[in-house]
């Protein structure tokens, strides 16, 4: 398995909006590391052909009419708001275009 | 447009539709357009802690529907979470089919007998919706923005076609016909004005024969005339680029309607990674034989159908009717025309009452029946109705029903007796000596200028042919 | 506090009023919150009006439910409608849910008084209960040592005997953990057996709630009145609650138990010791014994371990500032992001989102997340071909008995270690249960696992029913 290296930790800080101080990133990418050195025993498995499992029972096809339920009140849901205006959540500018 | 030299453009579509269900993609949250913001809001769509998303089976078997129409094979399919940071989107990930879409390959076949690929179409959720305060509107320049989550959650099918496009005219028909499926399917109500169709349109060029250029995506175009002058636009500018020298980087444009041109929106960054992973609070969507047969057999012919069947009923469409048609196809209004056909009414007469009358209020066609439609186009033909007197008639329906006979006596819509028309057109002649004399001269132009004359003084009540009578009668 | 069986036997014959039974409950709260820090919020006016509506019912005659008048404690991952719900995280500071989560609004018409909110670590990330913002809380039965995690506070409200029953969530073992070191039993059910509606989640394919209690009966009472089909849980199982109640004095007689080596391998002697003592008495009970060795639970903690922050990851992106809860500002959105979730989450929160972020991105997904899903596989398959030589399998719930504040927060991979038994059984989905049986040298109780195949709960209540009789506890 590939070693993490310092300037992962600073990529994926950025990834997760998450500020790292240098003696953070130092903190965490040898935290990090550790955990992801015990995981190469993973990899000494061969797991060639083998499924991979994301769900622990195999539900399918679980759905529901298409049938309106209540909405919120929209004073509750503008209350929980940082910040709103005009019956809308309010935030800061927005640098770029959604991808 | 014709690109110069032996360029070739390369284009594929990427159509955005909502799906007209009654409720969001994941909770029982209204799917309705133009509420009050942030109205049609609840824990699971403004992703709230805690919340968890449940599948609107509607929404699965519209999807399955679109696929059916596109010749697709309906897969066994799974959601993903599709991972980035940004306002509009309460969770900070969109949930969205991946590696397995439900709908996988197909094809569109164009009434110009070209035929494009699908790749796939897929389900996901829309976002909500920013507007940016402050500066020109637009997002560049604003000092904050607004965020309304009652689109977050609505249903989307995202059809994907191969590169196959070659022109702009093309795109726009693959469109069009697109379009006219996804209407017939009951998907989409086709509206790209409010945004329930929306497409994205990726665009290289290259020398005929030669290997796929660089392709630059330009987002949410929202008119077949967008669209077209879009791609024209696109298309050009990288061949102006390459025969300059330069290279075509790979990025995402935006599309300006008032200047006519696109320009850079987003690079591409190494920074796009999205993290996809099986969405863990949704399981498999394996639709079975017999879902996909209710689906297939609860399908409405399509377009091209519809299309093949009318033109042959009107036997070789003069030109002129082509337009007529087409609106007639798109809107589904064919069975209307196919029964006045039927009960002997003119071609062009069936098929202009329903592309422009019915056309125009299609939100109330369940007011006019086939019948009422056929009858008043009887009633026209056989000069009982003036035309502007059957287009009142058929307006009135379409407002708020009733049987076209009682509607012509309650509006005294009697035709005008000879008597009474005769000493109209008299007065007529007296009053307007120099058209007159050019009319008896043989310009049979002025013929119009009379009958529109007739018109503003019995306000419609007369009938063209009646009047042209009485003028001949008279030179 | 008297059992949760014979609390609600009292209200329903009118023996006892729900409101004295609150008034109990909250008086033992008030003792020894401050001590302890058990609850984070104490909704003492809302639970006096749900005892006194209780108690109006039962005046009137009317049937009042399985759970009435039992003050119930809830971990404060799971939402209650209008009642702070913070996950010990400043990041959801100020928020009050607008809805209840499922198992919340079944508690409360199956009679059960919501008492207030219980301390975890911050959005469950932990084994002890330090990684909370507001402080640790403190074992009832050690002050000096910790309660376990991450259900802490709802195993210590239960230990101190705040209230008879509360509710925590088990994603790799933060039920049974605080369970065993609280000296309580401790359920994690089949994955889908509970909803997970209302549970603020951790990571999704592996949480699951469930009850921590005194006794074995008075847990299945309450994952009886808990469990069954949710229509809003689409991983919710479609059968109903199961009955469980019944079954608790079924015993083992003719059970084949299997005795697992890598559920006991590494722990402590007190705590093998006290294994092999629940073998002996399963034996007298009956039941055959069968040892087996299964070397795929060793490497489920690394499987667990890109799974669970992996999930978490892209489950705790929502906290960003725009909606609800904490914001900081800044310039721009991007910026405001940024600096809300470094000043919301502590460090074990950023620690497993920076590594789930890091197992889901590009050029590593196929290295750790990919091929944490195929151990989990290899997982299932294993317990699969268990179970066709055991009915249950038995071992330790955690290698030792509760440890003292901070001797493990600076490493954070030994913190990891300590829930090396009971992370199998969330990467199954199946169910597992912990029962205290038998005290160490330090006066502390040590806790036993059963676990079985999925949707076997009433099989290990039986089999845990045996030990509890065993241990004392008749």
């Amino acid at each position: 398995m590939p070693s993490l290296r310092r300037e992962d930790v600073a990529h994926v800080a950025k990834l997760a909006r998450l500020t790292m101080s240098e003696s953070e990133l130092d903190k965490f990418t040898e935290q990090l590391g550790q955990v992801l050195d015990h995981a190469s025993d993973m990899n000494a498995l061969d797991l060639e052909g083998v499924v991979a499992t994301a769900h622990p029972f195999g539900l399918i096809n679980v759905v529901r009419e298409d049938e309106r339920r209540p909405s919120l009140d929209h004073d509750v849901v503008i209350a929980m708001a940082p910040d709103a205006e005009d019956g809308r959540f309010a935030v800061p500018r927005i640098l770029g275009e959604a991808p | 447009m014709t690109l110069r030299d032996d360029w070739e453009m390369v284009v594929g579509l990427e159509v955005h539709t909502e799906l007209k269900t009654n409720t969001k993609m994941f909770c029982g949250c209204a799917n309705a357009f133009g509420a009050a913001p942030n109205t049609n809001v609840c824990p699971v769509c403004l992703g709230l802690p805690g919340s968890l998303p449940v599948l609107n089976v509607r929404a699965v078997e519209l999807a399955m529907a679109i696929g059916t129409a596109l010749h697709s094979t309906i897969s066994p399919s799974t959601f993903h979470r599709k991972n980035y940071f940004y306002p509009d989107m309460p969770k900070d990930f969109q949930i969205s089919q991946y590696d397995l879409p439900i709908n996988a390959g197909g094809y569109l076949d164009l009434p110009d007998g070209s035929r494009v690929s699908i790749e796939r179409a897929h389900l996901e959720e829309d976002t909500g919706k920013s507007t940016h305060l402050g500066g020109s509107g637009r997002i560049h320049g604003a000092d904050r923005s607004l965020v309304d989550y009652n689109r977050s959650g609505v249903p989307l099918v995202e059809i994907v076609s191969g590169p196959d496009i070659r022109s702009s005219a093309q795109a726009r028909t693959y469109a069009a016909e697109l379009r006219g499926i996804l209407i017939a399917t009951g998907a989409s109500d086709g509206r790209m004005e409010e945004g329930s169709m929306r497409i994205d349109a990726n665009v290289s060029v290259r020398h005929s024969g030669d290997a796929l250029g660089t392709r630059c995506e330009i987002k949410n175009l929202n008119s077949l005339r967008s669209l077209v002058r879009a791609i024209d636009f696109e298309a050009a500018r990288q061949v102006e680029l390459l025969e300059g020298g330069a290279t075509v980087r790979q990025e995402t444009r935006h599309w300006d309607e008032n200047l006519g041109a696109t320009s850079t929106m987003r690079v591409k960054e190494e920074a796009d990674d999205y993290r996809y992973f099986r969405e863990p609070d949704l399981v498999d969507l394996v639709p079975d034989q017999a879902w996909q047969d209710r689906v297939r057999d609860a399908l409405k012919p399509m377009p091209a159908e519809r299309r093949a069947v009318l033109t042959q009923r009107l036997q070789d469409p003069a030109p002129a009717l082509l337009d007529a048609l087409e609106v007639v196809i798109d809107l589904g209004l064919d069975p209307y025309v196919i029964a006045a056909l039927d009960a002997a009414v003119a071609p062009d007469l069936a098929l202009a009452r329903a592309a422009n009358e019915i056309a125009s209020d299609l939100e109330h066609v369940e007011n006019l029946s086939i019948e009422s439609y056929v009858a008043t186009l009887n009633m026209e033909q056989s000069g009982a109705l003036s035309a502007t007197q059957a287009k009142t008639v058929l307006g009135e329906i379409l407002a708020n029903g009733g049987e076209p006979a009682l509607i012509a006596q309650s509006k005294g819509f009697e035709r005008l007796a000879s008597g009474a028309l005769g000493e109209v057109v008299a007065q007529l002649i007296e009053e307007n000596p120099d058209e007159w004399s050019r009319y008896s001269a043989g310009d049979e132009k002025l013929a119009q200028f009379f009958i529109g004359q007739v018109m503003k003084l019995t306000k419609g009540q007369a009938n063209g042919k009646d009047v042209i009578a009485e003028l001949q009668a008279r030179r | 506090m008297k059992s949760v069986r014979q609390t609600a036997l009292d209200v329903q014959h009118g023996d006892a009023s729900a409101l004295s039974v609150l008034e109990e409950s909250l008086a033992r709260i008030r003792a020894r919150n401050e001590e302890l820090n058990v609850f984070l919020y104490v909704d003492e006016e809302g639970a006096r009006a749900a005892a006194n509506a209780i108690d109006e019912r039962v005046a009137r005659g009317e049937n009042v439910g399985a759970l009435a008048g039992v003050p119930v404690a809830l971990k404060d991952n799971l939402c209650q409608t209008n009642i702070p719900t913070t996950c010990s995280s400043k990041i959801l500071e100020g928020w009050r849910p607008p809805y209840s989560a499922t198992v919340v609004d079944r508690l409360v018409v199956a009679g059960a008084v919501p008492v207030g909110k219980t301390n975890l670590d911050e959005f469950a990330m932990g084994s002890s209960t330090e990684n909370s913002a507001f402080g640790p809380t403190r074992n009832p039965l050690d002050t000096s040592r910790v309660p376990g995690g991450s259900s802490g506070g709802s195993a210590a409200a239960v230990a101190a005997d705040m209230t008879p029953l509360a509710l925590g969530s088990d994603t790799g073992g933060s039920i049974r953990q605080p369970a065993a070191l609280c000296g309580l039993i401790g359920v994690k059910p089949s994955y889908g057996l509970v909803s997970r509606y209302g549970l603020i989640a951790f990571a999704s394919s592996l949480d699951q709630i469930g009850p921590l209690t005194k006794t074995v009966t008075d847990a299945a009472m309450a994952l009886e009145v808990i469990a069954g089909h949710d229509p809003l849980d689409s991983t919710s199982l479609p059968e109903p609650s199961p009955s469980l109640v019944a079954h608790v004095e079924d015993g083992v007689a003719g059970k084949r138990v299997g005795v697992v080596r890598e559920l006991i391998d590494g722990a402590d002697e007190e705590v093998v010791a006290a294994v092999e003592r629940a073998v002996e008495v399963l034996k007298e009970a009956g039941a055959t014994i069968v040892e087996l060795s299964v070397p795929e639970f060793r490497l489920g903690l690394s499987a667990y371990y890109l799974i669970a922050p992996a999930e978490a990851s892209s489950n705790l992106a929502r906290f960003d500032g725009v909606r609800y809860g904490l914001r900081v500002d800044a310039e721009d959105v991007t910026a405001m992001m940024e600096a809300t979730r470094t000043a919301g989450f502590g460090d074990e929160v950023k620690r497993r989102i920076m590594l789930g972020t890091y197992a889901l991105s590009a050029g590593y997904y196929d290295a750790y997340y990919g091929q944490a899903l195929k151990v989990r596989t290899l997982t299932i398959d294993a317990f699969r071909r268990a179970y066709q030589e055991a009915d249950v399998l038995l071992g330790a719930t955690t290698p030792s008995v509760a440890f003292e504040f901070g001797s493990k927060t600076a490493d954070p991979m030994a913190m990891y270690l300590s829930d090396v038994f009971t992370i199998p059984s969330n990467l199954s989905g199946e169910p597992a249960i912990s029962i205290p049986f038998g005290i160490g040298e330090a006066g502390l109780p040590i806790g036993v696992q059963l676990l079985g195949p999925g949707r076997s709960e009433a099989q290990l209540f039986a089999g845990a029913r045996v030990l509890e009789i065993a241990d004392g506890r008749p």
